[in-house]
Parts: C-alpha cells; structure tokens; sequence
C-alpha cells in the first residue's frame, strides 16, 4: 500500500510538470486555435537557460532562475511576433499555422543541438534528493516540491485570468476572437501576453523537470510537449482546470506503467489513453461540446 | 468525338514515351556512373523516386484532404519491416516473393491507419497531427520491443536488396498517375471540398468520415508500398531509420512543392533529395534540419501555398500552347 502511494505521489509530481505546460498549450488553442508544436521546445530552452546562467556564466541560483524565466518568457513572445503574428492577422488556415509550429519546433532544436554540441548534459540540482516523513510515507523531497509549486502556479493563473483586466481580455479573445476586437481589445497584445505566459509555465516546469530528471539534451521537449498536449486534450482544450486534471491523470497513468514493469510501453500507454478518450469524449473531461453554426 | 479520342490517345501516347525515354536516360546515368562522384549513385536515384511516392501520397492528406499528418514514416516503418519480414523468411522466387511483400506491406500500413484514422478522423480539428505524431513514436516503440520478430533496435539486415531501380521508377510512376487519377475523380473532388469547407461539404452530402478515411487510407498504402522499396534497396532498417526527421522531411516537401499540387511534390521530392545529398557532399550535413526549418517557416510566412501553388502540369495544355505558338498565335480558342 505505502509502495502505491509513493507510485501515486511520483505520478502526481510528473502529472503537475505536463499540467505547467499544458496550460500553455490550452491557452493558446484557446485563443488562436494552434497547436503551438514549438512548445516543448521552450521547455528544453529554458534547460539551456539555467544551464548557460549555472555551469557556465556561474550565476548564483537566485539570479538563474528569475533570468531564466524572464528569458523564457521573452523568447515565447519572439516567436509569437516573429513567426505567429502575420498569420494570425492574416487569417490564414490553419494547417498554415501547424506548420509554422513545427517549423519553429524543428528551428529551436537544431539550434540548440548546433550550439551545444554535446548529448546530454547537466548542472547542479539545486533540491537536495532526500527524502521527507509525511503522515507515515517518505516520498521523495522533489516530488513533492513539484506538486506544491505546481499548485500554487495553477492558483496563482486560475485568480489571473478570473480577476484581473487582462485576464478579462484573454477570457473574451478566447470566446471570440473578433467581437473582442470590435470591444477595443488588443487582440494582438493579449495572444502575445498569452504566449508569454505559456512559456513562463513551461521554463518553471522545465526547472522543476530537470531537478527529477537531470539531463538536458535538445530534442528533450519533443515527447514532453506532446504528452502535455495529450493532457491538454483529456481535460478539454481551452479549458484551465483541464489542463491541471489532463495532466495529473496522465502522470498518475505513466508511473503506474512504469511501476508494474512496463516502462518501455508508457508512451503507447499515454497516446492509448488519448485514442479512448477521442472515441468516448472527444471535447475531453471539462471542454464544452459547441456546436457550430453557419 | 472521334476527335477528341484520337486527341487523348496521342497524348496518353506521348506521355508514356516520355516517361520510357526518362527512364532510359536515367539507366544510361546510374549504368555509366557519370554522377557517382558527388553522390547520385543507383541508391540516390531509388531514394528519389522512393520520395515521390512519398510525397505525393502525404499530399493526397496535407494538400488535398487538408489535415496534417506527422506520423508517414510511421506507416512506411508498417510497410517496411512487413515486407522485409517476408522476403526474409519466405523463399519463393522474386517476382512472386517481391510484389507480395510490398502489397502486404502496404496493405498492413492501411490496418494501422485504420486504427490511427477512425478515432480522428470522425472529428473536426487537428487530432490527426497529434494522434500521428504520437503514433510515429509508438510505432519506434514497438518495433523495437517486439526482440523476436523485428530484432530490437538493431533492426533487421539481409535484406535482399529486390529493388532495383526499374521498380522503384515504374512504381513511382504508376502510383503519381493512380493518385492524380483519384484527384481527378469524383471522390478526388469529393475529398477536395472537405478542404475547402467541411459544412458545405457535408450538406452536398459529402459523407465526412468515409472521405477523410478513404484519402487517408490510400497515402498510408503507399507509405507502406515505399516502405518495402526503402527496406530492398538499402538493405538494413531500423526502428530510428523512420523517426519524425523523416516524417517532418516528408512534409516539408509536400509544403515547399504546393500542397494541392502534384505537380509540385514531385519536383520538391527531388529537390529536397539533391540537396541533402549535395551538402553532405559539402560536408555540410548537420545544418540540413536547420535549413528545413527555415524553409518551412519561410514559406508558410511569404508564399503559403508553396512553389507550385494548385498548379498542375500538363502535358496536353503544353502539347496545344506549342501548337498554337507554330501557328503564329492567330487562333483565339
């Protein structure tokens, strides 16, 4: 039983890193209908990021971290600028805009694996790996400062966007689009904000990543990004609360499979899952089912 | 009407002596190994022409269907270890044992795209790209799992290299002209309005589902066909030989060529055959993805619907402007 609820807490502390960057993804589809395949991606930089400040600039971990964030958050905005914007203002279909992803996608790791030419590498995890006494059961101390972190960021994001103006404007932007416009909303601005947002989530579940899984190589983003998108589907896409729940469920799902032996087969148990999910439900757990009209 | 059938068999006609006349003087080059020194040996030429099909099948998806499928080496992989299997473990003589396997091994392909297919392609919206891109991993997975039959990441060697390029070429050939015939059906242009619009479509009683299917079928047959020609002529796959660089190559083919075009996949399948070829002749190499990704981005942003746009070639319309040009231009038709 204790075995099953560490399994359980390892599940949870993954799940919470793909609910950080499935938000990211949901926000976006939320708003201009991309998948935004560059998204993994972001995660991986922001390894790089800490890397560069940590191992080779010998930052102090309180300046790498805000940097890196800043930076992340930065470079989602870049790329929302530089490669997104004119399509979207466009209005061009969508496949367009997949493929502008994907190109992104492929840009950032080969990039990356130009510059650091190495196959894979690290710095100093900064949380000590022991573990701590809880009501009984001694999971991990990285575990669970993942789950906790992750928690506050979903609050923190939940309050944002239900509280503040500009949470307002991406409520209305993700409802739609072009009456936002008409009401004097940036659109623009807001889908930039958003991007930024999504690539802050990512650079912190990038860190929290890397401290459980210490090695940092430049396709690493790929599978990651893609099982948070799965997430983002199984909770319902566009939907915050989703996002949290797609992505424990998954995590949970995944540590199981690994616990039980099957490790190599937790991909397949991850797109399964997807592929159930698309027959029974496909507007996922919380996605409302709109219907569309001519 | 007598005519006009004279007309059509005189071009039909021409085309297929252009297409003897190509693959001659493509013989002639691999035979005499004028090329071999930057690289365009026997196994290149197979590799383009192994591309097209490629190419053109991902288009009847991408360009034509209007959905976005990320996993095409994943079927090729189906295609490739299937047939491969068979010629390895069967021993017929090769012209029973060949085109068995590379039916089989699109035929398989097809049974995987079934299960890939139906769950997305019921649904609106992009869950063909994740539910492809997922399923090229699982794909990598399996076949390196499965130690008995595929042994393992090694891969699977030995393969009698059946391919030649005779084969290869007339395969090609015949899968661009099977292909363009569909477009140009009455279920091309069925699959054609889901593109353009999916509603309008459904209320002209467009069945959805059946159409999406069907397309997506047919691309994943010939993904499979061209995996078995891939595995026979080099000789050696691999579960990492059909990751997502290939599928992604694939792809940017489909996007460079025009998606709608097939005209342009062709073209853009040599295209992006020579290149890599040319600048691992420069050593050159590791900037191939790089180069990719800018293109793609590139073209997306400044000319969305690729270098051919919808365009076509055709031999007829050529065949008519030439003679209208020798006839001084005076005719108005």
């Amino acid at each position: 039983m204790d075995i099953f609820i560490l399994q359980l807490i390892n599940g949870l502390s993954l799940g919470s890193i793909y609910a950080l960057v499935a938000l990211g993804y949901s926000m976006v589809y939320g708003i201009v209908k991309l998948i935004n395949f560059a998204h993994g991606d972001i995660i991986m930089v922001s390894c790089f990021t800490m890397y560069t400040a940590m191992e080779i600039a010998g930052l102090p971990l309180l300046v790498s971290i805000p940097l890196t964030l800043i930076l992340t958050a930065v470079l989602g905005i870049i790329i929302e600028k530089l490669a997104y914007d004119r399509l979207i203002s466009k209005g061009v279909e969508r496949i367009s805009l997949l493929i502008t992803a994907i190109g992104v996608s492929i840009f950032l790791q080969s990039t990356f694996q130009l510059i650091f030419k190495a196959d894979s590498l690290r710095y100093q995890a900064f949380l000590p790996s022991k573990t701590i006494s809880l009501f009984g059961i001694e999971p991990s101390l990285k575990s669970v400062v993942t789950i906790i972190v992750s928690l506050v960021l979903m609050l923190a994001l939940t309050l944002f966007v239900k509280l503040t103006k500009v949470g307002k404007a991406m409520r209305a932007a993700s409802e739609d689009a072009s009456a936002a416009k008409l009401m004097g909303i940036n659109t623009s601005n807001v889908v930039a904000f958003t991007f930024a947002i999504g690539s802050l989530l990512a650079a912190v579940a990038g860190i929290l990543y890397f401290e459980s899984y210490p090695r940092i190589e430049p396709y690493m983003g790929g599978m990651l990004g893609l099982k948070a998108f799965v997430a983002a589907v199984i909770g319902g896409i566009g939907s915050i609360p989703g996002a949290m729940a797609g992505g424990l469920i998954l995590g949970v799902a995944e540590a199981m499979t690994v616990s039980i032996g099957l490790s190599s087969y937790s991909d397949a148990v991850v797109f399964g899952i997807l592929i159930i999910m698309l027959v029974l439900k496909p507007s996922g757990l919380f996605g409302k089912n709109i219907r569309e009209k001519v | 009407m007598d005519k006009l059938r004279k007309k059509r068999l005189l071009n039909n006609g021409i085309a297929i002596v252009l297409v003897i006349v190509l693959y001659v003087l493509l013989e002639i080059l691999i035979r005499t190994e004028l090329l071999n020194p930057i690289g365009f040996t026997s196994d290149f030429f197979k590799k383009m022409f192994i591309n097209i099909i490629l190419a053109v099948s991902l288009n009847l998806v991408t360009g034509f269907l209007g959905q976005l499928s990320l996993g095409h080496a994943g079927f090729m992989s189906v295609g490739a270890y299937t047939a491969a299997l068979i010629t390895i473990h069967a021993d017929l003589p090769i012209y029973i044992e060949f085109p068995l396997a590379l039916l089989a091994g699109g035929l398989m392909a097809v049974v995987f795209g079934l299960i890939v297919g139906i769950p997305c392609l019921r649904l609106k919206g992009d869950y063909l790209a994740i539910l492809t891109l997922g399923f090229g991993e699982i794909i990598k997975v399996i076949m390196t799992n499965l130690k008995g039959l595929t042994n393992g990441a090694s891969g699977l060697n030995a393969i009698p290299s059946y391919s030649k390029f005779g084969y290869v070429y007339f395969i090609s050939i015949l899968t661009v002209y099977i292909i363009y015939k569909f477009i140009k059906s009455r279920h091309g242009r069925a699959v054609i309005s889901i593109r353009e619009n999916e509603i309008a479509a459904e209320s002209c009683g467009v069945n959805l589902t059946y159409y999406k299917l069907f397309a997506f079928l047919i691309a994943s047959f010939f993904a499979g066909i061209a995996g078995g020609l891939y595995a026979h002529n080099i000789g050696y796959i691999a579960p990492k030989t059909f990751d997502y660089n290939y599928s992604i190559e694939i792809l940017i083919m489909v996007v460079l060529g025009g998606m709608g075009s097939i005209t342009g996949s062709v073209v853009a399948a040599c295209a992006l055959t020579i290149i890599p070829q040319l600048l691992k002749y420069m050593n050159l190499g590791q900037y191939q993805m790089l180069l990719y990704s800018i293109i793609l981005i590139a073209i997306m942003l400044f000319r969305p619907y690729g270098l051919m746009g919808k365009y076509e070639f055709s031999l007829s319309k050529l065949l008519n402007k030439g003679k209208r040009a020798s006839q001084g231009g005076t005719e108005n038709e």
